[in-house]
């Protein structure tokens, strides 16, 4: 490091450190699609990974093969078994990934994350509603009852933290523990919904609260993806302002931050964005916590990088952990990511306080 | 209060905290640019007041006006490109690079992406209060001090008219202090800008401060220049200690004096003491003892 920077100097680092974060976010999306490779030929045994990524190319590209040729019998099983799965997995880690970073910036808190305001066990209690007691919110019932259920309960805690903070103005951590104090209130209710129910709903009830991508259809894709791409825009957006946020609410709003309408916008936009992605998978847990610290870790933490850079690894974590919940046995996604992503995180955090690791 | 640039007229300002008024019927006209300090004691209301300049806090009663314009009609965004501010103490939940947390000061000015000119400017003004060594550093890495620095560049690339300081000097040994205080003064000037600090350093103060405010009981005790406001009698009242005012360079400066700490003179009961002769003397030859010591040539002290 230089110890006097010239101010084209400073310039130039700046712009230096700026490709190095960069990097990280690449790195990152080539370990998706190395993953989705695997992925893809794990669904059809009988082709490569280099045939099994141009398989996926020409389908993009819209190339037909002769019908029950190798590879007409592998684009079949690749994108009617495993893609959904696998473009949820993606879409859902980077939702997840940026609402958490969302969250830990406008509440100024490394441990909130996307369920901080309850929103997990909103959607629990949806669901559970739905599966237990057979009670829909819309007329239609069975899966699709459930996942508007879900995004309605959902949105529950999160409007009852939002009306709150209109009437009277809440701290960050003063809003933590309203969300914290609705959660536990649906979750009594779930339990007490789960110990009148049979072993059947139980077992189904159980797998939805784990999180898990087994029940992606195509027909899930189109909300999880508007509402992920509109909402992650709008994030990227706003991430200087994020950074502003990280000095306090009274230095945000010396520096021109109506801190209290801010939040609550962001807030309504971090829980349609949650809520769109729990509908469908369940309350997957960790990554949104998670992601956030580990892009931290390697790149510091300005949030014009973090909000990304998460995205990207938030996906690649996720669809890691379904190709693996998937290629060993039947095991909930949410499960076998906390396994995996639990030891990583925690030497990556090792690996920090030894002072490897930030960019700068 | 001489200057034309940037005026600030307080009037009639109360501010609480629940029942315990904390600021009461404050009335005060500033024009810049100058140095201005305010002191009192702790819990005074000082921090509150400037907090009320700047809009974290609201007035319970009275109006601040920003170059006729009243604060409360102000939005944050317009407010910040005219007012600087430099906390105390900063959150550092997440702390970024030096340079990333001193281009945060060009948020009122600048968009989504940071221009290169912004980087120019942060250089310039940690090359000012020579830390541009610091730049590429990690926040939570640097020492108190050099914390405080980092924020006083943050609010000097805000580019304000007003720049509000809440105790900049308290984390800095004196080298530093009377460095930062120093340039506080020479930017006033140079950037015609409106310098208000709150400090505890009455002597440091006195040195640098074009004129003093101090605070009282919610209210403004004495206004003026720092030979004006810095009298034995004001800190007197305003402290409850002993002092001897000096003039030193032409600035007044303040000598503590402590009865129960000086090993000269000894209390024996109310208004009675011991001196070091063994003599019995009352409150009034006490304090011409402690003077005379304390004017001794070996002090170190100049008239």
């Amino acid at each position: 490091m230089s110890e006097n920077l010239h101010s084209d100097s400073l310039v130039e680092r700046y712009h230096h450190l700026t490709m190095r974060k960069l990097l990280v976010l690449v790195v990152s999306v080539i370990g998706v699609i190395i993953v989705v490779g695997l992925f893809s030929v794990s669904a059809y045994d009988n082709i490569s990974l280099m045939e099994a990524y141009r398989i996926i190319w020409d389908h993009i590209m819209g190339v037909e093969y002769e019908p029950r040729t190798t590879e007409w019998w592998a684009d079949r099983f690749i994108w009617n078994t495993v893609m959904p799965r696998i473009v949820a997995a993606i879409v859902a880690g980077a939702s997840l990934a940026a609402a958490g970073a969302l969250m830990q910036a406008l509440m100024n808190n490394p441990l909130a994350d996307p369920y901080s305001t309850g929103i997990s066990s909103g959607a629990c209690f949806g669901a559970i509603v739905a599966l237990v007691l057979g009670l829909t919110i819309t007329s239609t019932s069975g899966q699709s009852g459930m996942i508007v259920n879900a995004f309605v309960g959902a949105m529950i805690p999160v409007g009852v933290v939002i009306l709150i903070s209109k009437r009277m103005p809440l701290s960050p951590a003063a809003l933590i523990l309203v969300g914290t104090a609705l959660s536990y209130f649906f979750s009594s209710m779930v339990t007490y919904l789960l110990v009148i129910t049979d072993a059947d709903t139980l077992q189904n009830a159980y797998i939805w609260q784990v999180g898990t991508l087994d029940t992606i259809v195509w027909s899930s894709i189109p909300m999880m993806v508007v509402v992920t791409a509109v909402g992650s825009a709008f994030v990227m957006l706003l991430t200087r302002q994020l950074n502003v946020l990280s000095l306090g609410d009274a230095n945000a709003k010396t520096l021109g931050l109506d801190v209290e309408k801010f939040r609550v916008v962001c807030l309504i936009v971090m829980a349609i964005m949650t809520a769109s992605i729990v509908c469908f998978t369940g309350t997957i847990g960790f990554l949104g916590l998670v992601a956030p610290h580990l892009v931290r870790i390697l790149v510091g933490s300005d949030n014009k990088f973090v909000v990304p850079i998460s995205m990207a690894v938030g996906s690649f974590i996720l669809v890691l952990a379904d190709y693996i919940a998937m290629t060993i046995s039947d095991v909930p996604v949410g499960v076998v990511m906390s396994i995996i992503g639990s030891p990583i995180f925690f030497l990556l955090i090792l690996w920090q306080k030894k002072g490897y690791g930030t960019v700068y | 209060m001489s200057g034309s640039t940037i005026r600030i007229d307080i009037e009639g300002v109360e501010f609480g905290y629940s029942a315990n008024p904390v600021l009461k019927n404050i009335n005060l006209s500033v024009n810049g640019p100058q140095l201005l300090s305010i002191i009192g004691p702790n819990g005074v209301g000082k921090s509150t007041l400037i907090h009320c300049i700047n809009k974290i806090l609201s007035p319970t009663k009275g109006v601040v006006y920003i170059d006729g314009q009243d604060v409360a009609s102000t939005t944050l965004k317009e407010l910040a490109k005219k007012v600087g501010y430099v906390p105390y103490a900063s959150s550092d939940a997440f702390p970024l690079s030096v340079v990333d947390t001193v281009l945060m000061g060009r948020h009122p000015h600048s968009n989504w992406k940071s221009l290169d000119h912004d980087l120019d400017v942060v250089y310039e003004t940690l090359r000012l209060i020579n830390i541009e060594h610091l730049a590429m550093r990690s926040f939570d890495e640097l020492s108190a001090g050099q914390h405080q620095k980092v924020m006083l560049a943050r609010g000097l690339v805000q580019e304000p008219k007003v720049l509000l300081l809440d105790e900049p000097t308290s984390n800095l040994d004196i080298k530093h202090q009377m460095e930062v205080t120093r340039i506080m003064r020479d930017l006033s000037q140079e950037k015609g800008i409106l310098v208000i600090m709150i400090s505890h350093d009455l002597n440091i103060a006195a040195k640098y401060s074009d004129h003093m405010i101090m605070l009282y009981d919610g209210g403004v005790y004495a206004a003026g220049t720092p030979e004006e406001v810095l009298t034995a009698e004001n800190i007197k009242t305003v402290y409850g200690v002993e002092s001897d005012v000096i003039m030193s360079h032409g600035r007044p400066h303040i000598i503590m004096l402590d009865p129960l700490f000086d090993d000269n003179i000894k209390p024996l009961d109310d208004d009675v003491y011991v001196s070091s002769d063994n003599r019995v003397v009352d409150r009034m030859e006490r304090d011409t003892i402690v003077r005379n010591v304390l004017k001794e040539p070996a002090r170190g002290v100049t008239d």
